[in-house]
């Protein structure tokens, strides 16, 4: 297979200049960012393309001649596994009127056939056959660039399908870098070392993608825009542990947890060092759930020692790892940021369940575990993510004001000796710190700069 | 005294969600709306027509504790993320809770700081099409209704449509609901503020 390399036809003056430099300084960025259109437009190929962008998870296409649709930016794709494996980001988009050919959101088919003129396509992109194929001069199916494009990179890494048209970028392991450790560590905690998909708590807010990105490793919000929650959660004062995320009521700064830049945009918020380690610690955190007490006690009474393990399956891991520019792994949801306009965005909270690999929980155990995981993962989202989307669209209006021209990413800035860089590169600090925005701002303005080379490619 | 201070706080303890509370659940709403179970008394359908009206009533007026009066003790009210309803015990659920969690639902909202609802969306909802169904129980009554609530949040009017299962039960001679099943028409796609309860 051969990259297509594009120049891309671009409406006259589309990529006015910009003064990258004055868009993104040291410690603030300019409201354009969030609210030019043309801005955006631009973010969609060099951010959306420019750089590894999560696609799917190969959960949700596990057998031969899977599918389900998704989007690179704005791209409509399907992501396909053939008949012998190979997972493909099709693009939905029939090549010859740009129809597209797949229109429900997951299914199993050898192929596809456009609606509007029956153009038929397999599941690797290849054009198998057009009606009255003698109206062409050539034949259409022996001329590969009929055949459908294609993001010209995909890899996965442990489940979790990634896609580029950069055909200059690193492979999706070394752009991963030292994300990969934390990622390890929120998989290996599960049987198996994986978790399967499964429904969603979808939302959508009147605002820019990055607004849910800035947030993604926020500690300093959480006290305040999730107040509702946080009294929630300790609504009852005979706990002797506080729940949820009451450890950020104290001083936050304090305690031991991070947050760390791990390069190419990514960043990790981790709360564990917080709590003490043992079996049940992950549990005995947990905010009140449905079905809680009884599995619990008939954990306890069923299997001993190993209950509270058993239980840490249903609680969630106190980790943000957030992987640039649209994956967020956080307690046990798959979170992805997926942006319509530029002052709209669709943020999905996947749940995930578990899949007894090895035949240790037994089918009873497996079905209480998922069951309780499910009223785990549906607390935040109902709770907590409201507010802060309320919050995002009320930033994104508070922009509007031309005049008023800067955000502050400055917490933590230049203060001596608050901010380690350590060896591998990464920098950490305070869990409330901003420092992760203005890490990961500087490389989205170093994608927004780069003259990208950009390519589609096509089944021969 | 402090507006959560009253019944939202009843319910410390919630041991009733379990998995044969689940097999139940999804037995009664599977299979349930034939034409043979309809029940054709017309005063048994207005008193149930009755109930979902008040219950619509109540929420229109934010009595979240007067609404939650019309469950039993041991109820739920589930949001299905897919049109079928599915297994909650294995899918995500929009919301899926017990009695205590609608506690924590209603205490949320009168905290002052759920910014989703500060300041309270105003809503207006009609119920229609109430249809009552027999089931294997005497003391139990399946109701299906179509609804749409007007809702009214940061200056613009949108519509929730849907229709919804009612799980009633008679409980000392008087009809609660035991489980409130919510299937909005787009529960599988992208919601905006997804934060009154429905």
């Amino acid at each position: 297979m051969t990259f297509e390399r594009i120049k891309i036809m671009k409406r006259p003056q589309a990529e006015p200049y910009y003064d990258w430099d004055g868009l993104v300084q040291e410690d603030r960025v300019h409201r354009l960012i969030y609210t030019d259109p043309v801005l955006f437009d631009m973010e969609m190929t060099h951010i959306f393309g420019g750089t590894w962008v999560y696609l799917a998870h190969e959960s949700q296409i596990p057998n031969p001649n899977d599918f389900v649709t998704s989007k690179l930016g704005l791209r409509p794709l399907i992501i396909t596994r053939d008949e012998k494996g190979t997972i493909r980001a099709l693009y939905n988009r029939c090549t010859h009127r740009g129809t597209t050919i797949c229109r429900v959101a997951k299914g199993n088919s050898r192929g596809f056939q456009c609606p509007y003129h029956g153009w038929n396509y397999s599941n690797t992109g290849k054009l198998r056959g057009i009606p009255w194929p003698n109206g062409y001069a050539e034949k259409l199916t022996k001329d590969e660039k009929y055949n459908l494009a294609q993001v010209p990179r995909v890899e996965s890494y442990r489940g979790f399908i990634f896609g580029t048209l950069n055909i200059e970028a690193p492979s999706l392991v070394d752009h991963l870098g030292p994300i990969k450790k934390p990622i390890d560590e929120w998989l290996n905690r599960n049987p198996g070392g994986k978790v399967v998909l499964c429904e969603a708590n979808r939302f959508k807010y009147k605002g820019n993608w990055k607004l849910a990105y800035d947030n993604s490793g926020d500690g300093y919000h959480v006290i305040y825009s999730h107040r509702s929650l946080v009294q929630t959660e300790n609504r009852f004062d005979d706990e002797a542990t506080e729940k949820g995320m009451s450890y950020y009521q104290t001083d936050p700064d304090a305690l031991p947890m991070y947050i760390q830049y791990m390069g190419n945009g990514h960043h990790f918020k981790d709360k564990r060092p917080a709590l003490k380690k043992r079996p049940g610690g992950l549990w005995a955190i947990e905010p009140l759930h449905p079905g809680m007490e009884h599995v619990q006690e008939k954990f306890r009474s069923m299997y001993g020692e190993r209950a509270e393990s058993m239980l840490d399956l249903a609680g969630s891991e106190p980790v943000n790892i957030n992987i640039f520019p649209n994956l967020s792994l956080l307690g046990n949801h798959i979170q992805v940021f997926q942006p319509v306009s530029f002052d709209e965005t669709e943020t999905v909270w996947y749940g995930t369940k578990i899949e007894d690999v090895d035949g240790t929980l037994g089918e009873e155990a497996l079905t209480d575990i998922n069951a309780l995981r499910m009223r785990t993962q549906e607390g935040f989202p109902n709770f907590g993510e409201v507010d802060d989307l309320t919050n995002f669209e009320q930033i994104q209006r508070g922009l509007t004001a031309p005049e008023d021209e800067w955000i502050y990413m400055n917490r933590g800035y230049a203060i001596p000796d608050r901010i380690q860089i350590l060896e591998d590169g990464t920098v950490k600090g305070p869990a409330t710190d901003e420092l992760f925005m203005r890490e990961y701002i500087r490389e989205w303005k170093r994608l927004m700069k780069s003259d990208l080379n950009i390519a589609i490619q096509r089944e021969v | 005294m402090n507006a959560n201070d009253g019944k939202a706080n009843a319910s410390r303890y919630s041991h009733y969600v379990t998995n044969d509370f689940y097999l139940e659940l999804i037995a009664d709403f599977s299979d349930w709306q034939n034409n043979d179970k309809i029940v054709s008394d017309v005063g048994e359908r207005d008193l149930f027509r009755g109930l979902l009206e008040r219950e619509a009533r109540n929420l229109d007026r934010l009595l979240f504790e007067e609404w939650l009066d019309l469950f039993t003790p041991e109820c739920v009210y589930w949001v299905p993320s897919t049109p079928a309803g599915g297994d909650p015990r294995s899918e995500i659920a929009i919301m899926f809770d017990d009695r205590r969690r609608l506690g924590d639902r209603i205490y949320r909202l009168r905290t002052g700081y759920a910014w989703s609802q500060a300041p309270s969306s105003r809503t207006s909802r009609i119920v229609s099409n109430v249809e009552v169904f027999r089931c294997s129980r005497d003391d139990q009554r399946l109701v299906r209704s179509n609804f749409a609530i007007s809702e009214f949040w940061d200056g613009q009017i949108r519509v929730l449509a849907g229709w919804a299962g009612h799980r009633l039960r008679k409980q000392e001679g008087e009809w609660l609901i035991s489980a409130k099943q919510v299937n909005l028409l787009n529960c599988d796609q992208c919601i905006r503020n997804p934060s009154i309860i429905l």
